[in-house]
């Protein structure tokens, strides 16, 4: 890609001054930024930092307030996603925008053909895409349907998409996020073949290490504003780092585990399916004071691990077994009773209630202590005065105890699950994806009061998609495959590339099952 | 008990079935193409309503038999467009307002009713579309004159069902409207604007809803009596999901429950009053309950059905 840096390469895109406000908030502050034929920008920043709003602005979702974009030497019309298409600019979502149940094909040609006629030229079609899959390294098989595509096919057919537009700019929004170290590897290998074939890409993330294996410059977004742009090769991580969080990156302390005996079991225990994959004979054993590590792809059997040590799930086979003692009725109410804190996957759709208030939310797990109702009343004060101290004790930015908990921000809402979860010591602890869409500053925080915990002896199992994470906090790494868990590996054992093959199901025996 | 039997191998079983069929295979193909662009269009049963007299009354007031069908149709589009500007740009509740376009739809129709013919004792009556007999394929013996000895209308029907299966899978708009209704920002992304697919779709489906109301007055019957629906939309709607949501599956469905409402008629007549006519009239409702359990359990239905659109939301 040495000579996609030459300066003499063409402008194609170039975003000049932009300016987005959403009320008083500034989204985008006078963000100008190029990308020259051939080259990878990544776009580096801050979940919050802007990027999105960006993007949404060069697509015509949004209009800017000021500022103007350029693609090609000719002005894009403001306000029009069809002028991006049109001017030859490609977009792969994050959250893929295929049609589920139909064909590869279907999905792609949505849209570039007339809509009144009588013929969809699949015949044509069929072989444009065969043509594009095999030059790019993108294969995918035309008829088969979206449902039956793994992740990264999917993202296959995204990019697709766009090539099949005759796309020269593609942007992709935190592509890797839901990819497996191979797909990732991949996708990279797909990238340089765009780039040596003419195309510019802009590359969004917040991922440092994947910013510096795949591109050429960095532009940095903090709150909004150009934090700073660097030729890749000559930014060290470090420096990027300080340019995204604005100041030191805050580091976390984890020292070696002192394991104690088993608080929390699963043996042999099977799930039926409910939408995703179920659990299939899995066995696990939680020690206290150890942070145990699931890593997996994402639909693989979290979800229902997950909800099975919550309680919303029974078991169709199988023993929970919980400071040594067999459960026989295990619910969402005996987990609670158990003392096992829990922070639920997804914050708006299970953890809170968006529409009650801060206090109603912090007591929906105790309110039928007599610490909080009495004679079936709730005590409010009460109420309001835990609530309260949880604000107070967990930096939850928010006005009130009344004030209701939609209005919080992410890293809030999940500083306040923290804390009803945390605050009873419970001493086992089920976080799943407990930082997903959290800025570096949240993220550290709910990490140190994970390693907190687990430093006071609870056992903590920690559920997550984002291998970095898995890998800094847990003490031992447990991989989950259609259901299945791998054999438990120590921290440091296996290397990423490792990793990633258990991830991708290879390596598991199938069928046995081990008492971790 | 043979003779409950020898029924089923009778022509005039089979045309009646058909005959039945026929305005159920209009306002299933027409609650198909909604819900497959994810509108929910509960206003089936007032726009059938609307159908049936718009249609009618544009014969009876001297216009030809199709453009009486083309006024019910025109008809079913405006009550359509009604119904897709409250729910796909404003994105209120399909429920309520299809429950509310039933009902404005039927009111409305009542009330012209009254107002254009105040003084009528008997309904008055117009001059129906005949059957027309298929040369060659209607000799064919029970199944000829049943299929093809009907009136241009239920042939327009067959015609529709095709054409929906077509559209639906064979050409881009079908794509735009199947994409539509499972994930709308993938036609949004596209460069296809979402709410006109959608608006589009409900008011085509709305169309053909009213010219299967229109059936019942114009082809089926020679006059527009109140009631005479009678809950036919709402079986529509019921077909649509036993037909998984695809126009063959549902062509099948409308022609099962229609022959299981030929046949009760008939078995009334045998049985002659020892069992309660009621208990035969329910049996068509039974049956479609017994099948929607046993089929439409395993469907698939359209993703983003019933889930309004707002442009920029994930």
């Amino acid at each position: 890609m040495d000579d996609a840096q030459r300066p003499e390469a063409e402008i194609v895109l170039r975003l000049s001054g932009i300016t987005k406000r959403f009320g008083p908030l500034v989204a985008n502050d006078a963000i100008s930024l190029t990308l020259r034929r051939g080259e990878v920008v990544a776009l580096l920043g801050e979940n919050g930092a802007g990027k999105t709003t960006l993007m949404n602005i060069l697509f015509g979702h949004y209009t800017a307030d000021e500022g103007g974009i350029e693609a090609f030497g000719a002005p894009l019309r403001p306000g029009d996603p069809n002028a991006a298409l049109a001017a030859g600019i490609g977009m792969v979502h994050q959250h893929f925008t295929l049609a589920d149940q139909m064909t590869v094909l279907e999905n792609i040609v949505l849209g570039t053909r007339p809509l009144w006629s009588f013929n969809l030229g699949k015949a044509a079609a069929r072989k444009r895409i065969r043509k594009l899959a095999a030059d790019y390294g993108l294969e995918v098989e035309p008829d088969r349907m979206i449902t039956e595509l793994s992740v990264g096919e999917r993202q296959r057919v995204e990019i697709l998409k766009a090539l099949y537009r005759e796309a020269r700019i593609l942007i992709l929004d935190e592509p890797t996020a839901v990819l497996t170290p191979m797909e990732t590897q991949a996708l990279f290998a797909t990238l340089k073949k765009l780039v040596a074939a003419g195309l510019s890409v802009i590359f969004i993330s917040h991922k440092l290490g994947e910013v510096q294996s795949v591109s050429d410059r960095v532009v940095v977004l903090r709150g909004g504003k150009l934090a700073g742009e660097r030729t890749t090769s000559e930014a060290t991580r470090r420096e990027l780092a300080e340019l995204m969080v604005g100041g030191q990156l805050p580091v976390n302390e984890i020292g070696p585990p002192s394991p104690g005996a088993i608080l929390f079991e699963l043996r042999g225990v099977s799930t039926r399916s409910t939408g995703g994959a179920a659990l299939r004979q899995v066995s696990i054993g939680l020690r206290g004071g150890e942070i145990t590590g699931l890593a997996g792809i994402s639909g693989n059997g979290q979800a229902a691990l997950a909800a099975l040590i919550a309680g919303t799930v029974e078991a169709s086979q199988g023993d929970i077994i919980v400071h040594g003692e067999t459960i026989a009725h295990w619910s969402p109410r005996a987990a609670l009773d158990k003392g096992l804190g829990r922070i639920p996957e997804d914050r708006h759709a299970t953890g809170m209630i968006g529409d009650m208030s801060v206090a109603e939310n912090v007591i929906s797990e105790a309110y039928r202590s007599p610490r909080f109702s009495r004679f079936g009343f709730l005590d409010w004060k009460a109420a309001a005065s835990f609530a309260a101290d949880i604000i107070k004790a967990y930096d939850v930015k928010c006005p009130s105890p009344e004030a209701r908990v939609r209005l919080l921000s992410g890293g809030n809402m999940q500083k306040l699950i923290l804390g009803r979860a945390l605050d009873g010591g419970p001493d086992i602890i089920l976080a799943s994806q407990p930082t997903r869409g959290l800025d570096v500053g949240a993220v550290a925080y709910v990490h140190a009061r994970l390693i907190e915990a687990r430093d006071r002896g609870a056992a903590v199992l920690l559920i997550s998609e984002d291998l970095d994470e898995i890998q800094t906090l847990s003490d031992r790494i447990v991989v989950i495959h259609r259901g299945h868990l791998s054999r438990p590996s120590a921290r440091g054992e296996l290397s990423v590339m490792e990793l990633g093959e258990l991830l991708a199901g290879h390596g598991h025996d199938e069928g046995a099952h081990h008492v971790a | 008990m043979t003779e409950a039997f020898e029924i089923l191998f009778t022509a005039s079983f089979w045309v009646a079935a058909i005959r039945i069929a026929s305005p159920l295979i209009f306002a299933t193909m027409g609650e198909l193409i909604c819900e497959r662009a994810g509108v929910l269009n509960l206003g089936i049963e007032g726009i059938m309503v609307a159908g049936a007299f718009s249609g009618w009354f544009t014969v009876y007031m001297g216009g030809d038999l199709w453009t009486g069908v083309l006024v019910a149709a025109m008809t079913g589009a405006l009550f359509g467009l009604l119904h897709g500007f409250l729910t796909v740009p404003l994105g209120l509740s399909q429920h309520v307002t299809g429950i509310g376009i039933t009902l404005l739809a039927s009111s409305l129709t009542y009330f012209t009713y009254r107002i254009l013919l105040p003084e009528v004792t008997s309904p008055p009556k117009i001059e129906p579309f005949q059957p027309f007999a298929v040369p060659v394929l209607s000799d064919i013996p029970v199944l000829g004159p049943a299929l093809f000895n009907q009136t241009p209308l239920t042939y327009l029907a067959y015609l529709t069902v095709a054409a929906v299966a077509f559209m639906l899978y064979r050409t881009p708009v079908g794509v735009a409207v199947r994409a539509v209704g499972e994930n709308p920002s993938a036609v949004e992304a596209q460069g296809i604007s979402v709410t006109a697919v959608r608006i589009g779709a409900v008011m085509a489906g709305s169309a053909l809803m009213a010219i299967g109301g229109a059936f019942l007055t114009m082809s089926a019957f020679n006059s527009f009596f109140f009631e005479m629906i009678n809950g036919r939309g709402w079986i529509a709607i019921a077909l649509v999901v036993f037909g998984s949501w695809r126009p063959g599956k549902a062509l099948i469905g409308a022609i099962l429950f229609a022959a299981f409402d030929a046949y009760q008629v008939r078995l009334q007549q045998i049985t002659g009053g020892v069992i309660p006519y009621q208990i035969f009239l329910m049996m068509p409702f039974v049956l479609s309950i017994v099948a929607l359990v046993v089929v439409a359990r395993r469907a698939t239905y359209p993703k983003a059905l019933m889930i309004p659109y707002q442009k920029g939301e994930r």
